[in-house]
This record gives C-alpha cells, sequence and structure tokens, in this order.
C-alpha cells in the first residue's frame, strides 16, 4: 500500500498551444476515494485521459499504481462521460460489460464461464441484468450509463476512474451507485469526476478543484480557493446548487 | 437458366461471386461499423495504379492492384492516426493520383492494349481457377483473423477509448483491419470493378445491420444478402445480356432501396398504431 494509486508531477499539457493543465502535481494514496470538481473546459477530463495513457503530457511525469499510465491499462477500470456513441452498432448489453474482461495477456481467447458470472453480478449490481440481451442503442440515456458503470465494474479494477456517473441516471440509482461505490471502496481506488457538490461532498474522502490548474484537498473539503476557482465559469455550479452545508465547512478553516 | 452452369466460366463466376460476397460480408461489417467506407473506396482507385504498374511492368496485375491496395492502406492508416482530420482530404488525393498513374502507365506500355473496362466494372466472366484459389485462400485466412481476434475486433469498433484503456492493442488492429480490408478490395475488383466496390462492402452490411444483435451475425447476414445479390445480378446479366459488375450492384441498389421502403413504412405503422 505504499506505492501511491496516482502520483503526478509537475505535469503540463496543452491541445495546439492551448495551455489546458498547468503544472499539475498531485499524490493520491491506495483506497482514497477522490473527487475531482471544476467548470466545464478546466481539464477535468483531459487530466482523467493522462491518467489513463490515452493523452500523454508535454512535460512532468505521470505514475499509476507506480507504472507509467500505459503500464497499468490493464488494473484500471473506466467510465466515459460520454455513453451516448455508435447507438446502431449491433450489440447487447451483456456483450458490452463482457468488454470490461478484456485485457491484454488474454487476446485472442475466447470469454469463460468466470466472465459471464462476473458480468452477471456486477448487471445485477447496476439493475440491468433483465436487459442484458437487449441492443444497448435501444436503452434510454440512464440506462445505458448504468451499462458501462457495470462495464467498468466488470474489469475488477485496482483503481476506478468514473467520468460523470451520475450525468444522466436517475436520483434513485445516484443513492444506490454511491453505496456501491463506497463498499468497492474498501478494496479499490476510486476517482470520480462530477459536477455534483452535494452528492460527493457526503461520499468522498478528498476533493481535487481542476481549473487549469490544480487544487488538491486531502480531506474532501472544499475550500475556498476551490470554490473561487470553479466560480470562474459558474454555470454547473449554480445549476446545481452549491449545498449550504458547503460553505459553513471553508468559514470554519 | 440452369444450362449456364454447363459454361466453366459460368461456375467459375458463380464461385467468384461466393467467394467475394463472403469476404465482403464479413470486412465491409467491419468497414461499415468502424466508418472506414470512404477508406476502402480510396483503397480500390488507388490500387488502379498498381494495375498499371503491373502492365508497365510485365507481372500479374492481381498482384500489382494487391501490392498498391495494401501500400496506400498502411498511408491512410498512419495519416488518419497522425492528423485525424485531414485524412479524408488525404484519402481523396491518393484516390485520385493512383487512378491517374494507373492510366498513365498503361499509355506507357507499348503494344499492350488492355481492357481498362474491366477494372473499372469488372469481370467476373473471365475469372481464371487460379484465382479462385487465391481467393479461397483469402477468405481462409480473413476468416481465420476475425474469428481469433472476434472480441478484440468488437472493442475496437465499438469503443476504441476503452479497447485502448483495459490494453487492447488498438493500432496493430486498426492496421490489420486496413490490409485486409485492402485484399478484399482487390479480390472484389476482380467481380465488380473497382468503382463498383464500394457497393458490395457496404449495402449488405448496412441492411444487416438493422436486422441483427452482434457484429457476427451482422457478418453473415452480410455475406448472405452478398451471395443473394451477387447470384442474381449474375443471372439477369446472363439472361438479359448485360455488364454483369453492375448488374449485381444494381441487384443490391434495388435490394437497399426496399430495405430503406420497408423499414420506413414499418415505422409510419408503428407510430400509427
Amino acid at each position: 500500500m505504499n506505492i501511491p494509486a496516482i502520483d503526478m508531477q509537475g505535469v503540463w499539457f496543452s491541445y495546439d498551444r492551448t495551455p489546458i493543465l498547468e503544472n499539475v502535481t498531485l499524490t493520491l494514496k491506495q483506497g482514497d476515494f477522490l473527487a475531482i470538481l471544476g467548470p466545464n473546459g478546466g481539464g477535468k477530463t483531459t487530466l482523467l485521459k493522462l491518467l489513463l495513457g490515452l493523452l500523454r503530457p508535454d512535460r512532468g511525469t505521470i505514475r499509476v499504481l507506480g507504472e507509467s499510465p500505459r503500464d497499468a491499462k490493464y488494473r484500471v477500470g473506466y467510465l466515459p462521460q460520454n455513453t451516448d456513441f455508435n447507438t446502431t452498432f449491433p450489440i447487447s448489453v451483456m456483450d458490452v460489460v463482457l468488454m470490461g474482461r478484456l485485457a491484454r495477456y488474454r487476446i485472442g481467447k475466447p470469454y469463460v464461464r468466470d466472465d459471464r458470472m462476473r458480468v452477471e453480478t456486477v448487471l445485477k449490481k447496476t439493475g440491468m441484468w433483465d436487459h442484458r440481451h437487449a441492443p444497448v442503442g435501444r436503452l434510454s440515456g440512464g440506462q445505458r450509463q448504468r451499462v458501462f458503470i457495470a462495464r467498468a465494474l466488470a474489469t475488477d479494477p485496482e483503481i476506478l476512474f468514473l467520468d460523470e456517473p451520475t450525468a444522466s441516471v436517475d436520483p434513485d440509482f445516484e443513492t444506490g451507485l454511491f453505496e456501491l461505490l463506497k463498499e468497492l471502496n474498501q478494496r479499490v481506488t476510486i476517482v470520480i469526476i462530477t459536477h455534483d457538490v452535494g452528492v460527493i461532498s457526503r461520499h468522498v474522502k478528498s476533493v481535487a478543484c481542476v481549473n487549469r490548474t490544480l487544487i488538491f484537498h486531502e480531506e474532501g473539503k472544499i475550500t475556498p480557493e476551490m470554490l473561487d476557482m470553479a466560480y470562474h465559469c459558474p454555470v454547473d455550479l449554480i445549476a446545481h446548487g452549491v449545498p449550504h452545508r458547503v460553505l459553513p465547512t471553508h468559514t470554519e478553516d | 437458366m440452369w444450362e449456364a452452369l454447363q459454361f466453366d466460366f459460368m461456375r467459375n463466376a458463380l464461385l467468384a461471386g461466393i467467394l467475394v460476397s463472403i469476404s465482403c460480408g464479413i470486412i465491409g461489417s467491419l468497414v461499415v461499423v468502424n466508418r472506414i467506407v470512404f477508406i476502402s473506396g480510396g483503397i480500390a482507385h488507388a490500387a488502379f495504379g498498381g494495375i498499371g504498374l503491373a502492365f508497365f511492368l510485365g507481372f500479374s496485375p492481381l498482384l500489382g492492384a494487391a501490392l498498391f491496395a495494401v501500400g496506400v492502406s498502411m498511408i491512410i492508416g498512419v495519416v488518419s492516426s497522425k492528423a485525424r482530420h485531414r485524412s479524408d482530404t488525404i484519402i481523396g488525393v491518393l484516390w485520385a493520383i493512383g487512378m491517374a498513374v494507373g492510366v498513365i502507365l498503361i499509355d506507357l506500355t507499348s503494344g499492350y492494349h488492355v481492357d481498362l473496362m474491366s477494372y473499372l466494372f469488372g469481370s467476373i466472366l473471365t475469372v481464371p481457377p487460379s484465382d479462385l484459389w487465391t481467393m479461397a485462400a483469402l477468405n481462409v485466412v480473413i476468416l481465420a483473423i476475425v474469428i481469433v481476434f472476434y472480441k478484440e475486433f468488437i472493442a475496437m469498433s465499438y469503443d476504441e477509448e476503452f479497447a485502448f484503456v483495459v490494453g487492447i492493442p488498438v493500432r496493430p488492429l486498426y492496421f490489420a483491419l486496413l490490409a485486409m480490408t485492402a485484399l478484399s478490395v482487390v479480390m472484389t475488383i476482380q467481380v465488380v470493378g473497382l468503382i463498383l466496390v464500394i457497393a458490395l462492402l457496404t449495402i449488405p452490411p448496412y441492411i444487416a445491420e438493422c436486422v441483427t444483435r452482434s457484429l457476427g451475425q451482422m457478418m453473415a447476414v452480410s455475406s448472405l444478402l452478398g451471395v443473394c445479390f451477387t447470384l442474381a445480378g449474375l443471372g439477369l446479366s446472363y439472361a438479359y445480356d448485360l455488364t454483369s459488375g453492375a448488374t449485381i450492384i444494381l441487384v443490391a441498389g434495388v435490394g437497399f432501396f426496399a430495405f430503406q421502403l420497408i423499414s420506413l413504412i414499418k415505422k409510419k405503422g408503428a407510430s400509427l398504431s
């Protein structure tokens, strides 16, 4: 447990010379439950893609579980922000979630019974087992998101990255999801990107706010600096309403 | 019409039609779901440069086409991963240059009168038995690769990013798909010609995608549809003495529009009830 789950040192990233992230440093211990907040376009998803090895930093080093993101790939689970793609693709719920069982060392070998059992478990947990034969493209947005959450869980990851997991699911499932994540967090490090300040303040252990730079708070408090950063692009936070409970916390600091 | 089968060339044509329909069904499904239809068109036309080169240097046009097609598909693969938003332009350029090179090289080939039409619109009635063996072998190779890497191909085609994140070698798979597309295209040029290749690669998979629930089913159904279209087209072209490649594509085209019409009526019916 001594190796940090995530270790970013002085990471810079830009798209076509537009700086997205500047000098980001973040060390997250294993077993943590991190929420990444920040305005749209602030670099949250970019940060996640760097950690997943989908993007490479211009400068700085990134280690995931002590390895480079590309080598750590088979140890992480991932829920993309957008699940509304390829809706005409002929694929069933079951087959999408089975994708979570893919791994480099199993290339060219068929899925086995173990994989199917694991998929059954996560589909039942996310309430999509009854829809397992349905074509994914015909599901509602909320249902599809549950399927993709199930796929991320099916990877049996050491770190689980979730990009806006509650964006289109109903409030009931949202509560259930956080219960599920809490249980999972006993074994798995979780990193979640969210707009929903209200929900995360009750469940997460630490908070980071990203808006070009990153502020990290290990005790899960939302500090005045974070709010300040967030309010530079306040639409989402205001739309969701910043819970009153959060503000007193920072006045006490 | 059955008496036609007593001719060797007709039996060869039937076999060629079935063989390319299978490869087009499998590869076409991957082409359609990966949205690389334009790439396959570029490969088909650029392959003509290889045919020209083969005539100029005096080797097998099938080999020349295959070399050019695979070469161009690899260039397109590199370009589309390096400069994704400009890849369609590059494909268009290669498409045109390949054709031009082919025509010029054939011009320069002295004393050889090449029937250009047979490459543009296919020559299924003159497929030699040796080409049938090449086609059969290629079908086996394609089928084997797609079966072995089936779940990886699904992952890459459906959600490339996730496939990458879980450690699937997405780039090698993509290049393998491009190479297989190139070889299928070359095979299909024999049957319907390079101008009409795209139709056989896209129409059956498009219809199949709408009525199936998995990529495997989609491949099977589009192969079957392809066989129906080619055989019906071949029969019609024999009965009415029409260009076989164009007849096959028109049959597929009629199938395409009939399917569109039926699904439109079904949708209307569903929304009315």
